[in-house]
C-alpha cells in the first residue's frame, strides 16, 4: 500500500438493494415454484395416513423420540438411516447435475433463501411500494408518521410469515393437529418453542435484512458449485458483442451503437444489486430476472430478445462470428452430465430395490462373549445369545425362535419355557436364548461350531435368519 | 453489495500478497461482521463474569451463576433418585418372590440390579458374573448356599464367613492336612475325582471312600451331593470352584478353603440388595 493512497475502511454498511417489479417467463416461473415449494412446506405436516391404531396418523413425520421416520406408506426404523444417507446422496448428485447443466438454478429457483426472500420483497412491495417508492421512503430521513406506519406493518407482516415459517418446521416431528392446539395453549414442550423462536428470528432477519448478504459471505455452495460449472454450462449472461457499445458509452459515439440502450433496466430488478453486464460473478444466482426485464425492454424498442440469455460460455465463438448457438441439449447432453444421471439414477434404484426386500421381521443376533461359555452342574456347555427381535407389524406377533447347526445342540429361551415370545406391536424386542451342548458332544468339545438363527412370524409363517456360531471348550479343556 | 472496482496499474487498495500472479484486493468486509465479532467479545466477557473462568492462586472466580460440573452432576443424580425414589419403594416392599410377575417392576429391577452389579460385584465375580478360581460363577446352576430368589437375597445382603454380620452364611471345613495322613488325603481326593467322572486311580479310591464316609460325609453328604445349609458344595457335578484336577482337590482337602464376602445392608438399600438379587437370578441359574 503506498502512501498517497487513502486507507480504505475495513468493514463496509451494507448497502440496500430495491429490485424493480419485472415479469416475464422467468418470473412466472419462479411464481410457481415459490407457490408450490412453499405450499409443499407448510401443508404436508397436515397430510394425514392412517397406519392402525398403535401408530402415528401423520404422513410425514420424524419421531426423534421414538427414532421413527415415517414417510406414506414408508416407515423408517433407526437402524435403516441409510435410506434417508442414499436420499441426501441423491439429492447431492441431482445438484450436481442441474448445476453442471444449468448454473445455480438451485440458488436462482428453489433455495430457501431466495424463495423466502422472493416473499418478503413481495410483502415490501404491496406495502410501501414499487422500486422507485421504496427508494423515496429510504432516503428520506425524517421518520414521520406514514414512514413509521409502512414499515411497522411490513415488519409485522415478515414477522407474521417468519413465525409461520418456524412453526410449520416443528409440525414435522409431532402430531401436527395436537402440536398446534398445544402451542397455543402453553403446553408444548420447551424444545417447540425454542425452535420456533429460533427459526422466526432467521427468517425475519434472513429474509427481511441480510437477503443476498446470506449468499455471499454465509453460503459456502456459491463457492463450491463453480467446480461444477464448465462452457458448456447454461448460465445467465450478457451478449456483449451484440450490446457492446452500449449508450452513453465513450465508445458510442465513433461507433455504431450495439443493442443495449443502458436503460439499467436489468440492474434494478436484480435481487443481488449487480450488473450482469460486468460478466459472471459470484454474486449472480442466476435467477433470471434480468433476462425477463431486457426482454421487455428490447421488445418495446423493436430488438430481438435475448441481449441477456442463458448462453453456453463455448457458444461465444460462434456467436461472435455471427452463427446461431447450440441447441441447448447438446450442451446437456455431455459425459459429465450423463455420468452424474446415471450416479443418481443408480442410487435409486438401488434405494427402490433395498425398499421393496427389507422384511417385515429382522432380527440380530450378539453372543454373549463374557464369559465365552458356561460350564453346568451336569458339565454340558451352555452358550448366552442376546436376541433382538423387531416387529414392524401395527399389532402384537408370535415369534418362533429356532436355532440349525449341530444335532445336538438345544434352544432354551430365558423366562419361558416355550419356544416361541410375544412381540408387541412396532417395538424392538430383546430375547436372551441359551444354546446348550450335551456333555462330550461334538460342539462341547470343539473350539467353535457354526449355528443359524431362525425367527419365524406365527401368524403368516414370515421367516428371517441370522448366522452366528457356537463356542465349545476348546484348547481352553 | 460491494462494488469491485477493475484492477488497474498501481492500484492501492490489494494487501500487497501475491500468488502465482494473482494479488488480493483489501476489500472491506460487511459492517454486520463486525457488529458480530462485537457482540461475540461482550458475550464472552459477561460469559467469564458468570460462570466459572479466571485462574486465581489456588482456585479459580466461581462466577455470579454459582454453576459447577461437579454441582450440576450432584444435582442429576439426585433428580434421579427423586423420580426413581416411588419404584424403589416399591421394590422394597414388594413380596420378593412376585417381583419376577411384575414386568415394569421387575424390569426396573433387573436393569437397576445391572448397574449395582457392575459397581459392587464386579470386582470379584467379573464384569460377565463368571467369577474366578474361588469366586462363584453365578451364570451356571450349582449354588453353594441356593439359587431360588430368596435365598440368594439371603447370601447378598450378609455375606458369608464376614465378622460384621450375626446373620452371615458361616462354615467352615477343617484342614484336613493336620488330621489324615498323605497317603489318607491321596485315597479321598482319588474317591472325589471318581465320584464326579474324573480320571480317578482305583486302587486309591477304594480305601478312599471308607475315608471320605468317616470325615466328609458329615457336610458333604453320603453319597457327596453336598448340602446348602452349610454350603457344602456337590462333589459330583462338573463344576469345581478351586479346580478339579487331584492337584487342587489335594491343595483343597489339606489346607481347606474360607471363601468370603462382605454383608451388603452395610452399604447397599434394601431395594439396591433386592435389585441385585432379581439381576443374579435371572442370569441363566436361578431356580
Amino acid at each position: 500500500m503506498t502512501d498517497q493512497a487513502p486507507t480504505p475502511s475495513l468493514y463496509a454498511a451494507r448497502e440496500p438493494i430495491f429490485p424493480r417489479r419485472v415479469s416475464g417467463k422467468f418470473r412466472n416461473l419462479k411464481w410457481v415454484i415459490l407457490a408450490v415449494t412453499l405450499g409443499i412446506y407448510y401443508l404436508v405436516p397436515w397430510i394425514r395416513w392412517d397406519r392402525g391404531p398403535s401408530l402415528p396418523d401423520q404422513a410425514v413425520l420424524l419421531d426423534l423420540a421414538n427414532r421413527r421416520f415415517y414417510f406414506f406408506w414408508i416407515e423408517i426404523w433407526s437402524h435403516e438411516f441409510y435410506f434417508v444417507a442414499g436420499l441426501l446422496i441423491m439429492a447431492g448428485l441431482g445438484l450436481f447435475l442441474f448445476t453442471s447443466a444449468l448454473g445455480r438454478v438451485w440458488c436462482g429457483y428453489a433455495c430457501p433463501q431466495t424463495v423466502w426472500t422472493d416473499l418478503f420483497i413481495l410483502v415490501e412491495r404491496w406495502i410501501e411500494g414499487d422500486r422507485n417508492a421504496r427508494l423515496r421512503l429510504h432516503r428520506q430521513a425524517k421518520m414521520d408518521a406514514r414512514k413509521l406506519r409502512l414499515r411497522v406493518t411490513k415488519w409485522v407482516v415478515w414477522l407474521l410469515i417468519a413465525v409461520a415459517t418456524g412453526g410449520a418446521w416443528v409440525f414435522y416431528f409431532a402430531d401436527a393437529p395436537t402440536l398446534f392446539v398445544d402451542i397455543f395453549t402453553g403446553q408444548a414442550h420447551a424444545v417447540a418453542y425454542i425452535t420456533v423462536a429460533v427459526l422466526t428470528a432467521t427468517t425475519f432477519v434472513f429474509g427481511g435484512f441480510m437477503r443476498e448478504q446470506i449468499c455471499i459471505y454465509a453460503c459456502p455452495w456459491p463457492r463450491i458449485q463453480a467446480a461444477m460449472m464448465d462452457e458448456d454450462t447454461m448460465t445467465v449472461a450478457y451478449r456483449d458483442w451484440r450490446g457492446e457499445p452500449r449508450k452513453h458509452s465513450q465508445e458510442a459515439k465513433t461507433q455504431p451503437m450495439g443493442d443495449c440502450i443502458d436503460c439499467m433496466a436489468c440492474v434494478n430488478v436484480c435481487p443481488m444489486g449487480i450488473d450482469i453486464r460486468d460478466g459472471q460473478q459470484l454474486e449472480c444466482i442466476t435467477c433470471a430476472l434480468c433476462i425477463d426485464a431486457c426482454d421487455d425492454v428490447m421488445e418495446r424498442i423493436g430488438k430481438p430478445r435475448g441481449l441477456i440469455d442463458y448462453i453456453a460460455l463455448s457458444d461465444e465463438k460462434l456467436e461472435r462470428e455471427g452463427n446461431a448457438p447450440r441447441n441447448p441439449w447438446l450442451h446437456a447432453f455431455r459425459p459429465r452430465t450423463i455420468l452424474y444421471s446415471a450416479l443418481w439414477a443408480g442410487v435409486g434404484v438401488a434405494l427402490v430395490v433395498a425398499l421393496f426386500m427389507r422384511a417385515e421381521i429382522e432380527m440380530t443376533v450378539a453372543a454373549v462373549r463374557n464369559p465365552t461359555f458356561v460350564t453346568l452342574s451336569d458339565g454340558s456347555i451352555r452358550n448366552t445369545y442376546d436376541v433382538r427381535l423387531r416387529n414392524k407389524n401395527g399389532e402384537e406377533r408370535l415369534f418362533r425362535l429356532f436355532a440349525k447347526g449341530d444335532p445336538t445342540l438345544r434352544v432354551q429361551l430365558e423366562g419361558t419355557p416355550y419356544g416361541s415370545v410375544p412381540v408387541p406391536a412396532d417395538t424392538s424386542f430383546l430375547q436372551r436364548v441359551y444354546v446348550i451342548a450335551p456333555p462330550g458332544s461334538a460342539p462341547a468339545e470343539a473350539e467353535r461350531t457354526d449355528l443359524r438363527f431362525w425367527v419365524e412370524d406365527l401368524t403368516n409363517g414370515d421367516r428371517a435368519y441370522k448366522d452366528s456360531s457356537f463356542s465349545g471348550k476348546g484348547e481352553a479343556q | 453489495m460491494s462494488k469491485v472496482p477493475p484492477k488497474q496499474e498501481g492500484d492501492p487498495n490489494t494487501t500487497g500478497h501475491t500468488w502465482d500472479g494473482i494479488e488480493e484486493f483489501d476489500n472491506p468486509m460487511p459492517r454486520w461482521w463486525l457488529w458480530t465479532f462485537y457482540v461475540t467479545i461482550i458475550w464472552g466477557i459477561g460469559y467469564t463474569i458468570a460462570y466459572p473462568a479466571w485462574p486465581l492462586v489456588s482456585s479459580a472466580t466461581a462466577g455470579l451463576l454459582g454453576y459447577s460440573t461437579r454441582g450440576e452432576v450432584a444435582a442429576e443424580i439426585a433428580a434421579v433418585e427423586e423420580a426413581n425414589a416411588g419404584i424403589n419403594a416399591q421394590l422394597a416392599s414388594a413380596e420378593l418372590t412376585e417381583i419376577s410377575a411384575n414386568p415394569e417392576l421387575n424390569g426396573y429391577a433387573v436393569s437397576a440390579g445391572a448397574a449395582v452389579f457392575r459397581t459392587w460385584c464386579a470386582q470379584c465375580h467379573g464384569s460377565g458374573a463368571a467369577g474366578f478360581v474361588g469366586y462363584p460363577n453365578l451364570l451356571d446352576d450349582d449354588w453353594l448356599w441356593g439359587g431360588d430368589i430368596e435365598s440368594i437375597h439371603t447370601t447378598i445382603a450378609h455375606g458369608i464367613r464376614n465378622e460384621e454380620d450375626d446373620d452371615a452364611r458361616y462354615s467352615e471345613m477343617p484342614a484336613f492336612g493336620e488330621i489324615l495322613e498323605p497317603e489318607e488325603i491321596s485315597q479321598v481326593v482319588n474317591y472325589v475325582l471318581e465320584l464326579s467322572g474324573g480320571q480317578a486311580d482305583a486302587a486309591l479310591a477304594g480305601p478312599g471312600a471308607e475315608v471320605f464316609a468317616d470325615n466328609c460325609s458329615a457336610c458333604h453328604g453320603e453319597n457327596g451331593m453336598g448340602d446348602r445349609e452349610q454350603g457344602a458344595p456337590n462333589l459330583t457335578d462338573a463344576i469345581w470352584l478351586y479346580g478339579g484336577d487331584a492337584q487342587a482337590l489335594t491343595e483343597t482337602v489339606t489346607y481347606s478353603r474360607y471363601g468370603v464376602m462382605p454383608p451388603w445392608t452395610q452399604r447397599l438399600s434394601e431395594a439396591e440388595i433386592r435389585a441385585v438379587a432379581l439381576y443374579v437370578h435371572q442370569l441363566g441359574g436361578g431356580e
